[in-house]
């Protein structure tokens, strides 16, 4: 009970922001961090359990482009696009997670076949250049008057409230896996999959559960994120560049806890906000060097990310001594 | 026979030389050290830039351009083993991917820092040769003679001398070798300038036939670890057919359709493979 105080205040911050946000560019930089952070904490759902997936990028780019292709070519609302995104990258999902899980492609060589599943979507979005305009990108047809039939709209604020619903709702999802007996089931299959089987875990559907979220969650994210920002590119959107920014941010905040992934969304924004404002367009190139150094000292220094850094601090501070029980 | 479609065959192997020296280099690295080095391709981009800045902005002589590209690009690869690989050797390897990742995302950047976005070539302008009504490119076919020539060179090397057996041995059984009177730490550099040699060579012979720029190594680097997995990672003679086998899938793949599809259909090949044969396809386990 009395936790929960400081996460109130915290969320009542959050709700008022759009009122004390100080421009229109603080509050496009909240509503990035909300949607990537949710982006990441799906990934981390997978990724906490030892799946690593370098193919979030498929899943990104089909909710992504499933809905701004059905409104530009038949007028479909994204509350129905998206949705179908999202339909699309389960099915994605399951016609590779199956055969992974059950054939047993796992450490490496999961890793590899989902990144080739990244660049499969990657190219099949260029491959359809008739639709989707190829390496150049599409933009959503815009709409004269803002709608939430058209999911568009002119004040950042109905976005920053979609953002951070959609946001909310990732960090339940999480609780909800972790309070779950699946999370204990999955848990004892990342640190050993013959033995988790031989105590009648069924190894197959828990892997196939999680992976299945991640993708609807992540699909979810895509579509959003391309309402937002009204613009979509296959190398934003999809194949190995954004699949491993994905991994990255949601490593250097922290897979394996609940805000985590958000921080890692926070940082990678915020950095890259920062130094592309200080250095301009003068250095290109120098906000994503200083990113990939840190990147890699971050995996081999803190591997469990700055949350999971401060929270074993907390942790490794000297409890109170306790009486014995009695 | 459709003359095309044998000029599309003919391109698919001259394609896949170069492919397979890289997935050589690759499988060598994890073979050894057991490491995937994600950063592979990029190293090749760094190769190609030593070469753009020697011969075609600096003229030197191209052979000389070529001999430091390819030392550059090998003591590259010693500093990355030193840098990142060697403090996480233990780690999980999933840990290690991602750190050779992180340096993907370094030297992308890097190069677009140093070097902007443009798109550079050396300015080598090498003869089509033309058969029949085919064209085949005569760059392309240099690229394909020295890449056998590397293979064989580098067969010659693990199969004959001390040291190629040393890391042979080193790969089969990592505990005995010690005992064997031979210094892992040693073998790990050496292997990992081996494997930024052969990264140097490739980019010497891609240099010219590509124009270079920081994210050229996006183009190839996914395809070469497919291969990798293909032949079985660590398994080079497997790495060499796989080669083949998917620079084809690419070359017809692109001649019926056009190059993404191509490329498409060479990742479907490969995640269907896996299904199938998990250890590779040459494995006999």
């Amino acid at each position: 009970m009395m936790a929960r105080a400081p996460w109130l205040a915290g969320l009542a911050a959050l709700v008022a922001l759009p009122w004390l946000a100080p421009s229109s560019y603080f509050l496009h930089i909240v509503i990035l961090i909300l949607i990537w952070g949710f982006i990441y904490t799906a990934w981390s759902l997978m990724g906490k359990f030892g799946l690593v997936s370098l193919g979030h990028g498929a899943f990104l780019g089909t909710g992504a482009y499933a809905s701004g292709l059905l409104w530009n070519f038949a007028g479909i609302t994204p509350w129905l696009g998206i949705p179908v995104g999202v339909a699309l990258a389960v099915l994605l999902a399951l016609v590779i997670g199956y055969p992974c899980f059950r054939l047993k492609v796992i450490g490496h060589y999961f890793a590899l076949v989902t990144l080739a599943l990244a660049e499969v979507a990657r190219l099949s979005i260029v491959a359809a250049r008739d639709l989707t305009g190829g390496s150049l990108g599409m933009t959503p047809n815009g709409v004269p008057t803002p709608s939430w039939f058209a999911l568009q709209f002119a004040d950042k604020r109905y976005f920053y409230a979609l953002a951070l619903v959609l946001w909310l709702f990732g960090l339940w999802v999480w609780r909800r896996v972790q309070a779950s007996i699946a999370s204990a089931a999955l848990e004892a299959i990342s640190e050993d999959e013959g033995a988790a089987a031989a105590i009648g875990i069924h190894v197959t559907r828990q892997k196939l559960r999680i992976t299945l979220i991640s993708a609807a969650m992540t699909a979810l994210g895509g579509g959003l994120y391309g309402q937002f920002v009204m613009y979509l590119n296959p190398d934003t959107l999809s194949g190995v560049g954004v699949s491993l920014q994905i991994v990255f941010a949601a490593i250097a905040g922290g897979m394996y806890s609940m805000l985590g992934p958000t921080v890692g969304a926070v940082l990678t924004i915020v950095l890259g906000e920062a130094l592309r404002v200080s250095f301009g367009t003068m250095w290109i190139g120098a906000a994503n060097t200083i990113y990939g150094i840190l990147l890699v000292l971050f995996i081999i220094y803190m591997p469990r990310g700055i949350v999971g850094l401060i929270v074993a601090r907390l942790r490794a501070q000297p409890l109170p001594i306790r009486r014995p029980a009695l | 026979m459709d003359i095309y479609l044998l000029e599309s065959l003919i391109n698919g192997l001259l394609l896949g030389g170069v492919l397979a020296l890289l997935a050589l280099g690759l499988n060598l690295i994890f073979g050894v050290i057991d490491v995937v080095w994600i950063a592979y391709a990029e190293l090749v981009m760094c190769g190609m830039y030593v070469v753009y800045w020697l011969h075609g902005f600096y003229h030197w002589p191209l052979p000389l351009a070529a001999l430091l590209a390819i030392l550059t690009v090998a003591a590259l690869g010693v500093l990355l083993h030193q840098l990142i690989i060697a403090p996480i050797l233990g780690s999980p390897a999933i840990n290690q991917l991602l750190a050779t990742g992180g340096l993907l995302f370094f030297l992308q950047s890097f190069a677009t820092l140093l070097f902007g976005t443009d798109f550079h070539n050396i300015g080598l302008r090498l003869p089509i040769l033309e058969i029949g009504e085919m064209s085949i490119s005569f760059a392309r076919l240099i690229a394909f003679a020295a890449a056998v020539l590397g293979a064989g060179a580098l067969y010659l090397f693990l199969a004959k001398s001390f040291l190629g057996t040393a890391i042979r041995a080193i790969g089969q059984d990592r505990g005995i070798i010690g005992l064997m009177g031979v210094d892992q730490r040693r073998i790990y550099l050496l292997t990992s300038a081996i494997g930024g040699g052969l990264a140097g060579l490739a980019a010497c012979l891609l240099v010219l036939q590509y124009d270079v720029h920081p994210f050229i190594g996006l183009s190839f680097g996914p395809i070469t670890f497919m291969i990798c997995v293909l032949g079985g990672l660590g398994n080079m003679l497997g790495g060499f057919v796989a080669a083949f086998i998917m620079s084809e899938i690419i070359s017809v793949g692109g001649f019926y359709f056009s190059q993404e599809i191509g490329e498409v259909l060479a990742f479907v090949v490969f995640i269907a493979l896996i299904f199938v044969r998990p250890q590779g396809i040459l494995s006999r386990s």
